[in-house]
């Protein structure tokens, strides 16, 4: 009998231990009562957890904030603002800005001296020019738990030469999204080698994607009585157009065997945007305009988002968003992507040598993502410090990941265990491994490229977005195009400053090159 | 009588015409003669602008004939339509009232707004009017064809502001005496010949207040290129005051483009004092 009820108080406790850590509402606890965001999780122990900040006393004191426009970051900022709040007794203002004014809304004050705001949010790429008005992360956040938990890429990313002058509130790399239901489908596997004599399968170059991305566009391929696409892509001049253009660019222009630079040749500057490498990935951008869906030259990436989130197209690859937009539970093709590394090339280019390398080459892009600091004029500075980082707390972190919308994605070395989307998203166990893989081998590269940060960035990006457009307008071929990028970006670097561009592209020169 | 008092009562004008007229133009110009931008700051650079402006910068000249063309087409248009609608509902017609309001429905909208619903009518393969138009096997590619693109810029503007020119030119009729007209009516006039020789005529001096009045405007033409097309494909729709923002709020270049934002507005008001007068020769000969 005492041996039966042994045995039973053991699988009882299985039971429950097994509930405890599989179902959402296992982890109700006090704090999930109150802020039902994370009812998934519940509060997670930390530096910077609920517990913890509950402890804290600010009232009478004001944090103001400038956002972005709601949904996409704009509001997990305010629902963290609110909760912050509530909990500190703070007041929070939260201004929401669209993306476009964020640098302009941050730096016009910066320059006049002034801190009308305590919290910027802007983009990553604005380290170089805004860090000299942000306060640099304090020690004690640094060796928080939550921050311990940040990818070294990211870390990274945030910091400049070792200062850590943004706080990681988002992680962003781009890398290839696919439609399994097709890629994966016998009969479709077997109709592509009928008709075209070759496999179908998670392309791994550029010019697979390509082939595959024009066999599957223009026809009901899903069987849902609309026409379906092959490539959803960010195409539109100015909106973050040239993020997608360095994505297909690095498979044929960033060289393991060559360091010292992607976008400029470090040593004496010179702009690498035209040499056969860029040409060769801009080409085949122009080739892509013939295998979007209807008005895909003037996509954002709101409009990539919606293309293949919604089941349009059988390809798309940049920012997260539309993976996780794709596999929330509305989507009506939820457990029918798949994540893979960006597609490689089967040649690269060889700046030293002058030559293309006839080898496969594959590199990702760590591409920059939502960013935020504190104003080194803010005189609410540990409030302000506090505000952040509970706002990625593990609880927050985990709550957002799951929220298509909210512009949050993984940077934390926990969120690339599976087991976190299989159980608290619902995701296919393949599904989930895959799209961590997919995460985790990018952190573990070594031929990565991180975006451009020298000063100025925007004059830079600015002149490929406009050189690109042309070429994908027809106005220009690809050579003529990324000519006139490379004449711009020689007279960017002239009126900033040889050294000073050469300085600054150091830094990011050092992360490419596992320097750093 | 001592009036110097008077000069007190001129101060609080002067005041606000100083601050909002005159001080916005003296920093414009003494921007324009810096370098400020993210990494420098309001620092001296002479004419340093300048020079680049109009020896190396052939994209904000394309941008300014491009929009010469769309601000000559757009305001000749909305003058053709809104003189036709201003005629139709002057005369005595059913629903005269209801048809007033409704031409006027359009201005009274947020362009913004109405950008962002004409790019959903005209969106390539969500929008309701390649849907419509598929049905007969076409699918005109609105904003992401060079040349389309600009007419899809031309319709979306000719059909917010043709109300104005409406609105003026109603006005300008309303208000016109009716001696000619009966005598054109005694002497046997035609409807056309009435409206060549009678209407028109008396109709120039508000004409050309209205065509100026809306140059003026369109050539200030910005949220309709910013909404819908982001100056693409390419640069084929992007505008001067388009350019000038890139410059200016997007990569911070703020000396550059008040070197631009000055020249641009030195080029208007010349251009605008010659069709001004340009008008008068041609539309009050006598």
């Amino acid at each position: 009998m005492g041996e039966k009820m042994k045995i039973t108080k053991t699988c009882l406790s299985a039971i429950i231990s097994g509930v405890l850590i599989f179902s959402p509402m296992a982890y109700a606890d006090k704090w999930s009562d109150q802020f039902p965001h994370i009812k998934a999780t519940g509060d997670i122990p930390g530096d910077c957890s609920y517990e913890e900040m509950s402890k804290k006393n600010y009232k009478g004191k004001t944090l103001k904030i400038n956002t972005h426009a709601v949904p996409v970051i704009g509001q997990p900022t305010a629902l963290h603002a609110e909760q912050f709040a509530k909990l500190t007794g703070a007041k929070v203002d939260v201004t929401h800005t669209p993306a476009g004014d964020l640098y302009a809304k941050a730096m016009v004050p910066f320059k006049a001296g002034q801190a009308p705001y305590d919290i910027v949010f802007g983009f990553s790429n604005f380290i170089n020019d805004w860090r000299q008005y942000l306060a640099p992360v304090p020690k004690k956040y640094m060796n928080s738990t939550e921050m311990k938990d940040v990818t070294k890429s990211h870390v990274g990313v945030s910091s400049w030469d070792g200062t850590m002058y943004q706080y990681p509130v988002d992680g962003d790399r781009h890398y290839l999204k696919y439609r399994k239901d097709v890629i994966d489908n016998p009969e479709m596997q077997k109709k592509y080698k009928a008709d075209t004599g070759k496999t179908l399968r998670v392309p791994t170059t550029w010019k697979e994607y390509g082939e595959m991305a024009k066999y599957f566009n223009g026809w009901d391929w899903d069987g849902d009585g609309e026409k379906e696409y092959g490539s959803a892509e960010v195409m539109k001049k100015d909106d973050l157009m040239f993020a997608a253009f360095f994505s297909r660019s690095v498979a044929y222009a960033k060289n393991p065997r060559t360091p010292g630079g992607f976008f400029f040749d470090l040593e004496t500057m010179k702009p690498n945007i035209n040499n056969p490498g860029f040409v060769e990935a801009l080409g085949d951008w122009v080739e892509a305009t013939k295998y979007v869906p209807p008005g895909g030259i003037n996509f954002g990436l709101g409009d990539e988002i919606g293309s293949f989130g919604g089941g349009q197209t059988l390809f798309s690859f940049s920012w997260d968003d539309a993976f996780i937009a794709a596999m929330q539970d509305d989507s009506p093709i939820k457990n029918k992507v798949g994540a893979a590394p960006l597609p490689g090339a089967d040649k690269v280019w060889n700046r030293v040598s002058g030559k293309w390398e006839n080898q496969y080459n594959q590199a990702p892009y760590i591409v920059w993502g939502w960013a935020v600091g504190v104003a080194k004029k803010s005189k609410v500075q540990e409030m302000a410090f506090d505000y952040l980082c509970f706002f990625s707390n593990g609880a927050n972190h985990q709550a957002d990941l799951a929220i298509g919308n909210f512009g949050v994605n993984p940077f934390k070395n926990s969120d690339f265990d599976p087991q976190l989307y299989i159980n608290t998203m619902g995701w296919d166990a393949d599904i989930a491994n895959s799209y961590t893989k997919t995460l985790n081998d990018m952190e573990k590269s070594k031929n990565r490229v991180f975006p451009l940060r020298v000063r100025g960035v925007f004059e830079f990006t600015s002149a490929v977005a406009t050189g690109t457009s042309k070429a994908l307008a027809g106005q220009l071929s690809p050579q003529e195009a990324l000519d006139e990028v490379a004449k711009e970006w020689e007279a960017i670097v002239n009126r900033v400053g040889k050294k000073n561009v050469q300085e600054d592209y150091a830094v990011g020169v050092k992360m490419e090159d596992n320097k750093l | 009588m001592n009036f110097k008092h008077k000069y007190v009562f001129l101060f609080p004008g002067l005041f606000v015409l100083i601050g909002i007229l005159i001080f916005p133009i003296i920093f414009v110009v003494r921007l324009s003669l810096s370098g400020w931008n993210s990494y420098n700051g309001l620092n001296f650079i002479g004419l340093e602008n300048y020079i680049r402006l109009f020896t190396d910068d052939p994209r904000f000249w394309q941008s300014f004939f491009r929009l010469s063309f769309l601000s000559v087409t757009t305001v000749v248009l909305q003058y053709v339509i809104g003189f036709a609608l201003a005629h139709m509902v002057w005369k005595d017609i059913k629903f005269q009232r209801f048809f007033r309001v409704l031409f006027l429905i359009p201005m009274m909208t947020t362009p913004v707004i109405m950008t962002v619903i004409w790019r959903t009518f005209f969106h390539e393969s969500l929008g309701p009017v390649n849907d419509i138009l598929s049905n007969f096997g076409m699918s005109p590619k609105w904003l992401t064809d060079p040349t389309l693109a600009k007419i899809t810029v031309i319709i979306v503007e000719v059909w917010q502001w043709t109300p104005f020119m409406f609105l003026l030119l109603l006005a300008g009729l309303l208000s016109l005496p009716k001696e000619p007209f009966l005598a054109a009516a005694i002497d046997g006039a035609s409807p056309v010949r009435k409206f060549i020789y009678v209407t028109f005529p008396l109709m120039a001096p508000i004409s050309i207040g209205a065509i100026i009045i809306r140059l003026i405007e369109a050539s200030k033409i910005m949220d309709t290129v910013y909404v819908l097309t982001s100056g693409g494909p390419g640069t084929s729709t992007e505008t001067s005051s388009f350019y000038i923002f890139i410059k200016g709020l997007r990569e911070f270049q703020m000396g550059y483009a008040a070197s631009m934002s000055f020249t641009y507005l030195i080029i208007m008001i010349i251009s605008l004092t010659f069709i001004a007068k340009g008008l008068t020769k041609l539309l009050l000969k006598d």
